[in-house]
């Protein structure tokens, strides 16, 4: 086990956690990213401004990154672009399909204690354990 | 109004710094939890861990109330049962995620620290969005 972070997990996860539950207190609406990245289009009155303001938000957060030496790292490079594309297509392909992401079913779907969400989780945390599986130690890419 | 979209930027500067914090914006470190059989980092699960008992609490609270704040409903998914939908999506889903180590959350957030591997990411998932909305377009379907 190595590069365990479990404190700096926790905590991070407990923030995300508090935007999901200020979100639902405020809005009424899941903070599944990628339902509200999948709702931009088509694009409806009322429906669009809080889902790109709260993209926006994603990635002003992110900025507290330049206030912790501690999480500093080394962004992988000379990673398949095509792979990449690919990935992300396969991801909101799926995602649209099943209703939900990590955060969606993984963190907000078991937090209402849904069925479906339960589910959700584990067979893409199943597929993602197969697919890196494949990739690392089989094919070795 | 202006007060509504005030919080609704909180909420995700809050969610980004979340990410952000607990490395989840660092695709290896994604791929390192995936890889059960290599050098395994269980981190993410305490990121899941720390998100879903922090949002257990808080919504066991909102949800004795009839109506959100600031909005007239919660906007809750109406399906009860699994279908096949949520399988196969949730399958395709973690393949694709496997691939490349990120999530939409992630990537999107990572976006803002300027790593190219999130923009081809997202470049991917737009691709998604565009996509479905043609679809939606034949079918008349909005």
């Amino acid at each position: 086990m190595e590069n365990f972070t479990p404190i700096s997990a926790l905590i991070g996860g407990a923030m995300i956690g508090l935007s999901a539950v200020l979100l639902l207190w405020v809005s009424g609406r899941i903070a599944g990213i990628s339902g509200i990245f999948h709702g931009l289009l088509p694009a409806r009155s009322n429906d669009f401004l809080w889902r790109i303001i709260f993209l926006i938000g994603l990635i002003i957060g992110s900025q507290s990154y330049w206030f912790i030496p501690q999480i500093h790292f080394i962004p992988r490079h000379n990673y398949s672009i095509l792979l990449l594309v690919v990935s992300g297509f396969l991801v909101g392909f799926g995602t649209k399909i099943s209703g939900g992401c990590t955060s969606g079913h993984g963190v907000c779907g078991i937090a209402r204690m849904s069925p479906r969400s339960f589910l959700a989780t584990i067979v893409f945390l199943v597929f993602g354990f197969i697919t890196v599986y494949l990739l690392k130690h089989v094919w070795k890419f | 109004m202006m007060l509504y979209y005030l919080i609704i930027l909180m909420c995700g500067i809050l969610f980004g710094c979340g990410l952000t914090i607990s490395n989840m914006v660092n695709a290896n470190k994604i791929l390192n939890f995936l890889d059960i059989t290599g050098n395994w980092d269980p981190s993410l699960l305490f990121v899941m861990l720390g998100a879903v008992l922090v949002t257990w609490i808080g919504y066991r609270y909102i949800l004795k109330s009839k109506q959100p704040l600031l909005t007239e409903k919660f906007y809750f998914s109406q399906k009860k049962f699994i279908d096949i939908n949520l399988i196969v999506g949730s399958a395709i889903f973690g393949i694709g995620w496997g691939l490349s180590g990120y999530c939409p959350g992630p990537a999107i957030t990572a976006l803002g620290l300027g790593i190219m591997d999130a923009f081809y990411f997202a470049a991917g998932m737009i691709i998604s969005l565009l996509l479905f909305y043609f679809i939606a377009i034949v079918k008349k379907d909005f």
